[in-house]
């Protein structure tokens, strides 16, 4: 079983994107599969998904997972960003979906109040699942240039999405093409009950913070079973467990290394995403030393054998939903 | 008197760089035309400008589909990245260049928008700018959750507040660099908490209007600091110039705080005869034969598919209650452009393509780079502009040989910088930064 490793790259108070640039960058020495930003309309800082599109063409294969919240956002315009930044990264998106549960964001709008997390949740569902469709609403040839009959597109290859969720609808098409990944990574932190759900249905990657390795054990159990209960193939979500890491003490990086082989080894978990305590001073540890440890022992990649943050993560490219129905009504 | 005092007297013109994207002129046919979507393309582009020392980059929106007779509209070309997005990531690969984006103030909110712009002026080091426009209609409201439809003087007034309410939010904070609570309560938004971002780096990102109603040139005049304007022509240039300038007093403006720049193509060649053979050519190609009928359906607003784009016009009478079009500012006045135009044909013995050809041309600066050169600085001159938004019709190399060319001869004639002074966007086009008002 591939072992897979991301690192949060969150440094408060920092609104420029030099910091942010050199966290992504030692990420990507690493070979981590991605780095996450987090994100809340509260949060002091620069929007992540701006931070993380500003660091892409500096990088060139490190996964970008910038939180983006679902509760006051318009799903169009989260997916169409989203879609962006996997064209500009060119295939190295994904998004850690989050909801906004109080009511001084809801302030902040003034377009409704607070709501209990489990709708907040099974909203976020919705959205997961219109931005899917959104991106498979242009398959991947539309765009066919043909002179002899002066088309730019084959209209037949866009489609309609036609989507009514329980707060909104949504008509489409997308206005951004099929993205390089077919579908941006979704990322779920599926450490709240409110968010199993969500995450089992829609998640690639869920991460799960836990005390201790049985926990580890029990949450991925749980989340496989769910992903099979909801018709999916369990081995298409991965379980990252959450771990805030200090490395301050030179021996940490040893014993961070043997514990991620120990917890890796037992199948507890895919792997880890790692939050440092320290971001500069850790991040730096984490990767000379902790990955160094790893990588000498056979257990993580000493290259990228893929480009794509889906590939990283051993998961299938998603067939296009409305290429496999017209495929259909061509035969 | 030196050459130096001479040229520091005559005015200076300002050039941005739009992308052509989805607009009627692009030319997808050609051979050298390369993805709308690949950032390489929107890299490349940026690249020219900055190389150029234009001001900034700009990125028009859509946010619905084109759609004619009921179908999604295939003949031009379809599908962009989004804005802001790609306007971060190009802060990345350009050092000066401003960039600037349209995002709608119809289906966005004041503090989600207020955080993004912010983002992209911190990201950028004080380059950011926002193209607001309104457009408004039902058809594009089915992608929100907002949805439905405002009618004009309500998206302005909408526009208005949110822009007075972004400008609060991007003062909330002392210069000394602490957070503090904003409140906005108004007609259109009731809002207030903590903003996240101290004031960026040019104080405000540039608020670009484009909008070409009274209520738009009022919006423009209170609130705007660049517009972009369709009127490129000498004549109509002066009269909106004269227009939009004379409204700037009664909000305490100074004409220099507002700069107009239309929105021209150019072509050049090695003589005007070449240049002209070669803007011909440009306007087949946009022009195409499946393209006139189409344009002749959206003026006639019925099925014209039958008709032969290489013969004369229909003689059957448009239908002025049609709503064959969607997505696009519809055509109010049929009766008559159908009757110019079929006057037109007769007179001159035209197809229907070549109709369609003649009457859609845009102002455009046909000619070489020396007439090119100086036609532009005439219209600076003269009060019809104070630069020019160009629009290419290649991606992305329609910009190289204008950079190439023609910047040097505007540098010569001691209208055009030779080099960036300063490192905003503010700076480059003489602006102020705004007067912190917390
Ligand atoms: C030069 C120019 C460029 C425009 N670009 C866009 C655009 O990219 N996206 C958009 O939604 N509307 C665009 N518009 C539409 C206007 O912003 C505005 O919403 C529309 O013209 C209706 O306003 P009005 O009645 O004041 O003209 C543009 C208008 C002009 C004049």
């Amino acid at each position: 079983m591939t072992l897979h490793l991301a690192v949060s790259i969150d440094q408060p108070g920092a609104y420029e994107a030099a910091p942010y640039a050199e966290s992504a960058l030692l990420a990507e020495r690493g070979l981590l599969d991605f780095v996450t930003l987090g994100d809340s309309f509260g949060r002091p800082g620069a929007d992540a998904l701006a931070v993380l599109a500003r660091v892409a063409p500096g990088t060139a294969r490190i996964g970008l997972v910038p939180t983006v919240t679902t509760t006051h956002t318009e799903p169009f315009h989260v997916q169409a960003a989203l879609a962006t930044l996997d064209w500009v990264s060119h295939g190295r998106a994904g998004w850690a979906i989050d909801v906004s549960e109080s009511e001084a964001e809801a302030r902040l709008f003034g377009r409704r109040h607070a709501a209990p997390a489990g709708e907040l949740w099974r909203e976020a569902g919705e959205v997961a699942d219109v931005a899917r469709r959104l991106w498979d609403s242009w398959e991947d040839d539309a765009e066919i240039r043909d002179v002899a009959t002066g088309r730019f597109i084959d209209r037949d290859k866009l489609h309609y999405v036609d989507f009514e969720g329980s707060a909104f609808s949504v008509r489409g098409p997308s206005i951004v093409p099929r993205p390089p990944q077919g579908h941006p990574v979704t990322v779920v932190d599926a450490t709240a009950p409110h968010a199993r759900d969500t995450a089992a249905r829609y998640a690639d990657v869920a991460l799960v913070r836990v005390a201790g390795l049985p926990g580890a054990e029990a949450a991925r159990a749980e989340l496989r079973a769910a992903a099979a209960g909801f018709g999916r193939d369990p081995d298409a979500l991965k379980v990252l467990a959450d771990l805030t890491v200090d490395l301050g003490d030179g021996e940490a990086v040893v014993d961070l290394a043997e514990l991620i082989a120990s917890w890796h080894a037992s199948g507890a978990v895919d792997g880890f995403h790692l939050r440092p305590a320290e971001p500069r001073r850790d991040l730096e540890r984490l990767v000379n030393g902790t990955v160094a440890l790893l990588q000498h022992r056979g257990l993580f990649r000493t290259f990228y054998p893929g480009s794509t943050l889906r590939e990283h993560l051993d998961l299938a490219r998603p067939a296009n939903r409305y290429a496999a129905l017209a495929g259909d009504r061509h035969e | 008197m030196s050459e130096r005092t001479h040229a520091s007297k005559k005015r200076r013109l300002h050039l941005a760089a739009h992308f052509p994207g989805v607009n009627n002129t692009t030319v997808w046919a050609d051979p050298r035309s390369r993805s709308q979507i690949d950032f390489a393309s929107f890299e490349h582009l940026a690249r020219t400008a900055e190389r150029g020392l234009f001001d900034f980059f700009f990125l028009a929106e859509g946010l619905r589909l084109r759609e004619h007779k009921g179908r999604i509209h295939d003949l031009d070309v379809v599908g962009r990245p989004e804005s802001l997005t790609v306007l971060t990531a190009l802060a990345a690969v350009t050092e000066r260049l401003g960039l600037a984006g349209t995002v709608n103030a119809t289906f966005n909110e004041p503090y989600e928008l207020a955080r993004r712009l912010s983002s992209l002026d911190h990201l950028s080091a004080g380059r950011a700018a926002w193209n607001v426009v309104t457009s408004s209609d039902a058809f594009t409201g089915e992608n929100f959750r907002r949805g439905g439809y405002l009618d004009r003087a309500d998206r302005y007034t909408r526009a208005a507040e949110f822009v007075r309410t972004a400008r609060e939010l991007w003062d909330s904070w002392t210069p000394q660099g602490e957070p503090r609570p904003f409140a906005h309560q108004g007609q259109h938004f009731d809002i207030e908490g903590e903003f996240t971002l101290p004031r960026s780096p040019q104080g405000h990102p540039v608020v670009i209007q484009a909008g070409d109603s009274p209520e738009g040139r009022e919006f423009a005049a209170s609130a705007a600091d660049v517009v972009f304007t369709r009127h490129g022509t000498l004549e109509a240039g002066r009269d909106f110039y004269a227009d939009v300038k004379g409204r700037l007093a009664k909000y305490g403006r100074e004409p220099d705080d507002l700069k107009i720049m239309p929105g021209v193509t150019f072509v050049l060649g090695d003589t005007a005869a070449d240049a002209q053979e070669r803007a011909a050519e440009i306007r087949r190609q946009q022009v195409s034969p499946q393209n006139a009928i189409l344009a002749l359906e959206q003026v006639w607003g019925v099925d014209l598919s039958s008709y032969d784009p290489d013969g004369p016009l229909p003689d059957i009478d448009p239908d002025p209650e049609s709503t064959l079009v969607q997505g696009r500012v519809k055509i109010t006045n049929a009766l008559e452009i159908a009757a110019k135009w079929r006057a037109l044909s007769r007179a001159k013995g035209l197809s229907i393509r070549q109709t369609v050809i003649e009457t859609t041309t845009r102002q455009s600066f046909v000619g070489t780079p020396e007439a090119v050169a100086a036609e532009l600085e005439e219209f600076v001159a003269t009060g019809a502009a104070d630069g020019f938004i160009l629009v290419p019709h290649l991606t992305p190399g329609g910009l190289d040989d204008f950079v190439d060319r023609v910047v040097p001869l505007l540098q010569e004639r001691g209208v055009y910088r030779t080099e960036y002074r300063g490192t905003t966007l503010r700076s480059h086009l003489g602006l102020r930064e705004p007067i912190w008002k917390g």
